[in-house]
């Protein structure tokens, strides 16, 4: 058994220093072991690889042969490609903003004491819990053209058929519309934490003084806010950018290239039908990089916001 | 915003939000001709079982649902204790190279895992774990948002707990184990609830790597139906329902932990 050796400056949290004692070090170490074993071994070694994979010609599994930037210049002339990218980018835009947006107004709305509200939060928590899968295999049911539900209601009413899936902008919406459905649970939640820490005598004082509801909202509580947006923002930023079960399960990037994502590409470039595994890897390797250099901006702007 | 909007726009927001789930539950009770003639809808009026005994008859549902156990409790038994350990390391020890390592775990949240799918099948491969359990379980068993929500609860845990268990003599990691673990009972909980929820989803990796069609978990096999019952929703809905409703139960009852656990471990 060793003796203490932490003396209690040491033990402070976050500490400017960052030497502790060679036992303390040598604990931390060993604690961390497994996990960056496994990190290293399962996440590190392949993101490793699959670089090495974008400048090879690879089309199978062992060797590849190295073909320099022939991947890549085959990337920029690809209309795909470019496609691929503009859909990501419309699909982000069309789910960050609103899927945050509406993420903070259910929670203010629900924040506040009302008949059933707990019945009401686990309705909207509940796609959470549903599998990409699942929350897909329903999307296709609803969508669905010929026989699926949300063209029945229509037909009941009425109203003419839509073409949810050989619209190329429809097919989209519908992509959209089960991502939100999924995700603006998870921001709610979020939400309803951060409120808890917001002083009520913060509200009540603003209230006091004539503001009205609304604009203690946008004033005081919102601004408040600004770490847990910002955490959201980055988060809901990440997972747009990685879509990729609903696109692959509901679409599969059809009609046409109109819902093909940059995820959905690389694997199908890698374990679709052409097995290009090197051209797969490219694809992906350029999409990490983007989020890549997308978080860093997010986080210096952040951290400007805060200075 | 007065009380009887608030009440209808919250009761809209709820309709909304059930709607899918409601259609799922439907139609997994809807006659397979039925939706075939008429198409699906929410009050067609005719119920059946008849997708489920099909499924029951066909499939070896509870097989797979047995795997689906203890995939999902293998991996979420290892990335607790594995992520509790490196996350009180990174909170609460000091060492060189922290900053350093949480910036890299941090790194790994941004990689897509469709992009390292095909470098991880050749690494599993090798392993010559493919057709086991472990190649599922071994590479989601390290999760950086777990590594990371561990961290987050750790640094606001009170040092003098920890002080006062080193003066009694504790190693390090003495300490950790009889003073700090039973003291972290809310993060445990999230991140047993969180880890077990998104193994228990994975559908497109397990799809690879299992191969054998008796080693597949629900999911899985629900993907190989929606291929296979091109257009059934009947039988597809079923599945569909049987493979969510153990998350949704465990979800209903530890809701309260849940919310408690993300709000105190700090992702806000």
């Amino acid at each position: 058994m060793t003796a203490p050796t932490v003396a209690p400056a040491e033990v402070s949290p976050q500490g400017a220093a960052m030497t502790g004692s060679p036992g303390q070090a040598r604990a931390a170490w060993g604690m961390l072991a497994p996990n960056l074993l496994l990190i290293g071994v399962f996440l590190a070694g392949p993101l490793a690889w699959a670089f090495a994979m974008a400048f090879q010609d690879k089309r199978s599994f062992g060797k590849g042969t190295w073909s320099g930037l022939d991947n890549l210049s085959r990337l920029f002339g690809d209309d795909v490609f470019w496609r691929a990218l503009l859909n990501t980018a419309i699909f982000t835009a069309a789910t960050v903003p609103v899927g945050v947006l509406l993420g903070l107004g259910l929670a203010l709305l629900m924040n506040k004491a009302l008949p059933g509200r707990g019945v009401f939060r686990t309705i909207v928590y509940l796609p959470i819990v549903v599998s990409s899968l699942v929350t897909s295999l329903v999307g296709l049911l609803l969508f669905d053209e010929s026989v699926g539900i949300i063209n029945g209601i229509l037909r009941d009413l009425g109203l003419a058929d839509v073409s949810w899936q050989s619209d190329g902008a429809l097919a989209m919406t519908s992509v959209v519309v089960m991502t939100l459905w999924s995700r603006i649970g998870f921001s709610m939640v979020i939400y309803i934490a951060a409120l808890q820490d917001v002083d009520p005598q913060v509200i009540e004082a603003a209230e006091v003084d004539g503001a009205r509801a609304w604009q203690v909202t946008r004033r005081v509580v919102v601004p408040l806010l600004r770490p847990t947006t910002f955490f959201l923002v980055l988060v809901n930023l990440i997972w747009s950018f990685q879509v990729f079960d609903v696109v692959y399960v509901m679409t599969n990037g059809g009609p046409g290239y109109s819902t093909t994502m940059l995820v959905t590409y690389a694997y199908d470039e890698g374990f679709g039908p052409a097995r290009n595994f090197g051209y797969g890897a490219t694809v992906g390797v350029v999409l990490f990089v983007i989020i890549g250099a997308l978080t860093l901006l997010q986080l210096r702007r952040n951290a400007r916001a805060e200075a | 915003m007065s009380r009887p909007v608030r009440y209808a726009i919250c009761i809209l927001v709820a309709l909304i939000f059930v709607l899918p789930l409601l259609a799922m539950v439907v139609i997994a009770f809807t006659p397979r001709e039925s939706i075939l003639d008429d198409g699906a809808s929410l009050w067609s009026g005719d119920w059946t079982l008849a997708n489920f005994s099909g499924l029951f008859g066909q499939f070896p549902v509870w097989r797979w649902f047995g795997n689906a156990l203890l995939v999902a409790s293998l991996t979420t038994a290892l990335s607790v204790v594995v992520n509790l350990l490196g996350g009180y390391a990174l909170a609460k020890l000091r060492f060189r190279g922290r900053s350093t390592v949480l910036l890299v775990v941090l790194g790994t949240l941004v990689v897509p895992v469709q992009v390292v799918m095909i470098p991880q099948f050749e690494l599993v491969a090798r392993l010559g774990l493919v057709g086991f359990f472990w190649a599922v379980i071994l590479p989601s068993a390290s999760t950086a948002l777990g590594l990371f929500l561990a961290r987050q609860f750790f640094i606001d845990f009170p040092d003098e707990i920890v002080e006062a268990a080193r003066v009694d003599g504790c190693t390090t990691l003495q300490a950790f184990r009889r003073v700090v673990v039973p003291n972290a009972r809310p993060l445990v909980a999230v991140m047993t609830l969180l880890a077990f929820m998104a193994q228990w989803n994975d559908f497109l990796w397990p799809l690879i790597t299992l191969r054998d069609p008796d080693l597949y978990t629900l999911p899985v096999a629900l993907r190989l139906l929606q291929t296979a019952y091109d257009n059934d929703y009947g039988g597809i809905m079923a599945m569909a329902l049987l493979s969510s409703l153990p998350l949704v139960l465990m979800f209903v009852v530890l809701q309260r932990y849940f919310v408690a656990g993300i709000s105190r471990s700090g992702i806000r």
